[in-house]
């Protein structure tokens, strides 16, 4: 069932597509989708229930929203349309071409290769040089906060979307729900340095090693489950982890949380304005953003940390059999690879990096409450990792840089409010368009950005690969 | 024993609308083997539906008759619904067919995104409320002051159940349609060879599986009396549950998980903690998924090589 069906996909392609650049057929085409979003928008966007002062719904009109809406949709979709259909066949055309290249050819070195070899440098260069960039593009320290912090944000989705790599990308496991293993860090930082004043540099590992034997302790049960159920069993760990944290109350305080997390120290020592502090130990004015870029930092070593080890483990026994098990894993059992072992230390090792990534999300807020760790989380997690195309590094990174900043820049879009009315807030908009994005790139590419591979392991000439030719795995 | 009565009854009621919404994810996972995540948000988008129609159809047009309005309501909001199904199969899941297992469950995870936070956006984020439809009750027996009552609400919400439930089994047995639906369940490739429209019968699944979640979204909402934006996703994953319950894929099955998954959330929550009520019936999941993974009416998974 799950296995790609050729027949239906050639059909869909090949459906006799209407002649380019045909007005009647474009305006007749982007009249029907104007008549079905007519139809969608019927009540839910035409009428819009409010309470009265009695505490009873009463409807308010809006047709005037729904004719913009309709008038969108027309004008996109004539315009898609019109000139969407060439462009789209062409592109279909160039890249089956260079699919077909690709797995045959011993080398590709087409421009995208190139810019991809770049591309690391690059992306490393920036990441270290951020704070600095930061600092002068925004004019001040302090006013550099917003960037860094965002820059922290983003460093840590690059984490965990690092972390869950190992597990989906690598070894083929669907997993929903890795917020667990984030939780599991985070309230494990939170809880020891709350209770018994532990710092953040003996909780760092530990949160590590406890977020680690849970990954082993909820993979053990579903280890013989696979594709879509393994999903929604995590999903379910997930849940539970997270519907526990809400009420154990005694524990955890409930959906309360904990508050006044232990702030983080500089190998010791604190980021205070006092004789002894980060500032007067090395003769610097103090200022709250040692913190901040310190964290910076610190987030990106663990996130270097993660990548190397990640690709480090690829080479291994350990990681060439993930990516066995991922491609055929009758064939590994066959050939006598332990699944069970190899399938754990796949989630062990993923769920180990998210409880790190965990402790310094506590470390860093200094507050954690449990809707901090809900299925959006994971949805999120898993989408950089898909959109970054499944086992690729860099795609992660990029991936993340998309889907994390992109949302943050819609607060940046004042000047709208002088369009749409003072009401207007964008930030409203953040998750609807997160989610229009999430479909439209998987639309537009289903493969992830980048979706070719190069193989860990090779005898003589490396043959970059389509990534449509990598399993995903059964489980 | 008058309160487990009560409790079975309630259950029961809970799990008829878990079995209608449980249906929509079995039909769509058994015939092109994805889980449509947005299911439980269409689910919610079809409540506000029907919260809306019932107001046009009181306040405005002045029905005074609930039977009427409910019956309207009803037959509007599986229409409008159905659309909902159809343009989302089209716009996010059609494109992706043949395509990778994993870029159609992240297209669904996008639609269910945006769908609770479209309805927030157009609804606002605050509970919506509406006067309770129907009060009546039947007391079954009473004893030692304790009733044992049957609402009116809870029969129609069982007895439309069972309706539907006959009517779209007689589709999917009896008619070309179903034929042609369980053709392509089995399989895709030969279906299409002999000359079945493809595209058309999955298209049709998810207008099936949208309008029983229409059916499920105004018995929540003649249940409850109340819906928000944020509905869709815990009732949701309880319905994708009792669908894997029951083996995904087998429509009895998916009925059966959801009776099972209402009774295991009530009398847990009756008898042991009400906080801990969803985490009872994931637990049960994972335990069921575990020791019976095809689920208790599904057909077992073939190993091939």
């Amino acid at each position: 069932m799950n296995a790609p069906q050729p027949t239906t996909a050639t059909m869909t392609q090949q459906r006799p597509a209407p002649a380019n650049g045909d007005f009647t057929t474009a305006l007749k085409d982007a009249g029907l989708a104007t008549l079905v979003t007519f139809g969608l928008s019927i009540p839910i966007l035409s009428f819009r229930t409010d309470q009265s002062q009695a505490n009873e719904l009463y409807l308010r009109p809006r047709w005037g929203l729904v004719l913009v809406a309709c008038a969108l949709v027309f004008a996109l979709r004539f315009v898609l349309r019109l000139y969407g259909v060439r462009w789209a066949a062409a592109r279909q055309v160039a890249r089956s071409r260079k699919e077909a290249i690709r797995t045959t050819t011993e080398k590709p070195r087409g421009l995208a290769h190139r810019l991809l070899a770049l591309a690391v440098p690059v992306f490393l260069g920036v990441a270290l040089a951020f704070p600095l960039l930061s600092y002068f593009a925004a004019g001040g320290l302090t006013e550099s906060r917003y960037w860094v912090d965002l820059g922290i944000l983003i460093l840590t989705y690059v984490m965990l979307g690092w972390g869950l790599n190992i597990v989906v990308g690598l070894a083929g496991l669907l997993d929903l729900g890795y917020v667990a293993f984030y939780a599991v860090g985070a309230y494990s930082y939170a809880l020891l340095s709350t209770t018994f004043g532990l710092s953040f540099w003996i909780c760092l590992p530990v949160a590590g090693i406890l977020a680690a034997f849970w990954g082993i302790l909820l993979g053990f049960p579903v280890l013989r489950l696979r594709g879509d159920y393994l999903a929604i069993v995590t999903l379910a760990f997930g849940e539970i982890i997270r519907l526990v944290l809400i009420n154990w109350v005694e524990l955890t305080n409930g959906g309360a949380g904990i508050t006044s997390i232990p702030r983080v120290s500089f190998f010791g020592v604190p980021f205070t304005n006092e004789e002894g502090g980060f500032a007067s130990l090395f003769g610097l004015e103090f200022s709250p953003m040692h913190r901040v870029i310190f964290l910076y930092y610190l987030i990106l070593g663990l996130a270097l940390l993660t990548n190397f080890v990640t690709l480090r483990l690829r080479r291994l026994p350990v990681g060439r059999a993930w990516e066995a098990l991922r491609e055929d894993e009758i064939a590994c059992r066959s050939l006598g690879i332990n699944t069970r072992n190899t399938k754990l230390t796949a989630f062990a090792l993923g769920a180990m990096f998210g409880g790190i990534a965990g402790s310094f999300f506590a470390v860093r807020q200094g507050f954690v409450s449990p809707e901090s760790f809900n299925f959006l989380e994971s949805a999120t997690i898993l989408a950089i990792v898909v959109l970054g195309g499944m086992g690729s590094q860099v795609g992660v990174a990029v991936a993340a840089v998309l889907m994390v900043g992109g949302p943050e820049m819609l607060r940046n879009l004042g000047f709208l409010k002088a369009v749409f009315g003072e009401g207007f807030d964008p930030n409203e908009y953040r998750l609807l368009l997160f989610g229009l994005a999430m479909v439209a790139m998987m639309v537009w590419r289903p493969r992830g950005l980048i979706s070719h591979r190069e193989p860990s392991v090779a005898l003589g000439v490396r043959k970059a690969i389509s990534g449509a030719l990598v399993k995903e795995g059964h489980g | 024993m008058e309160v487990f009565a009560q409790q079975l009854i309630n259950g029961l009621t809970l799990g008829s609308i878990y079995g209608l919404i449980a249906i929509g994810y079995t039909m769509v996972f058994g015939i092109i083997g994805m889980v449509n995540f947005a299911h439980g948000d269409v689910f919610m988008l079809s409540a506000f539906i029907a919260l809306i129609f019932f107001l046009i159809l009181t306040t405005w047009l002045g029905i005074s008759s609930v039977a009427l309005a409910l019956l309207l309501v009803l037959v509007i909001g599986m229409l409008l619904t159905s659309l909902w199904g159809w343009a989302i199969e089209r716009v996010a899941y059609r494109p992706l067919r043949g395509s990778f297992r994993l870029a159609p469950l992240i297209s669904a995870i996008g639609v269910s995104i945006f769908l609770s936070n479209f309805v927030q956006v157009a609804q606002g984020a605050r509970n919506k409320p509406i006067p309770p439809m129907v009060r009546d009750v039947v007391v079954l027996f009473e004893r030692d002051g304790y009733a044992v009552a049957l609402s009116y609400k809870q029969i129609i919400i069982m007895v439309t159940t069972a309706a539907l439930l006959a009517a779209f089994w007689y589709v999917v047995q009896k008619t070309p349609l179903g034929r042609a639906q369980r053709a392509c369940e089995q399989d895709r490739k030969m279906a299409a060879l002999l000359g079945i429209d493809v595209d058309k019968t999955i298209s049709m699944t998810f207008v099936m599986g949208a309008a029983l979640a229409a059916v499920a979204g105004t018995m929540y909402l003649l249940y409850y009396g109340v819906v928000s934006f944020n509905d869709g996703f815990v009732p949701g994953v309880k319905a994708f549950t009792a669908a894997v319950l029951g083996g995904i894929g087998s429509l009895p099955g998916a009925v059966l998980g959801g009776l099972i998954i209402g009774l295991i959330e009530t009398l847990w929550s009756a008898y042991f903690s009400i906080e801990y009520k969803d985490v009872a019936a994931f637990s049960i999941l994972a335990i069921v998924l575990i020791f019976m993974p095809s689920g208790i009416l599904g057909r077992p998974e073939v190993e091939k090589v």
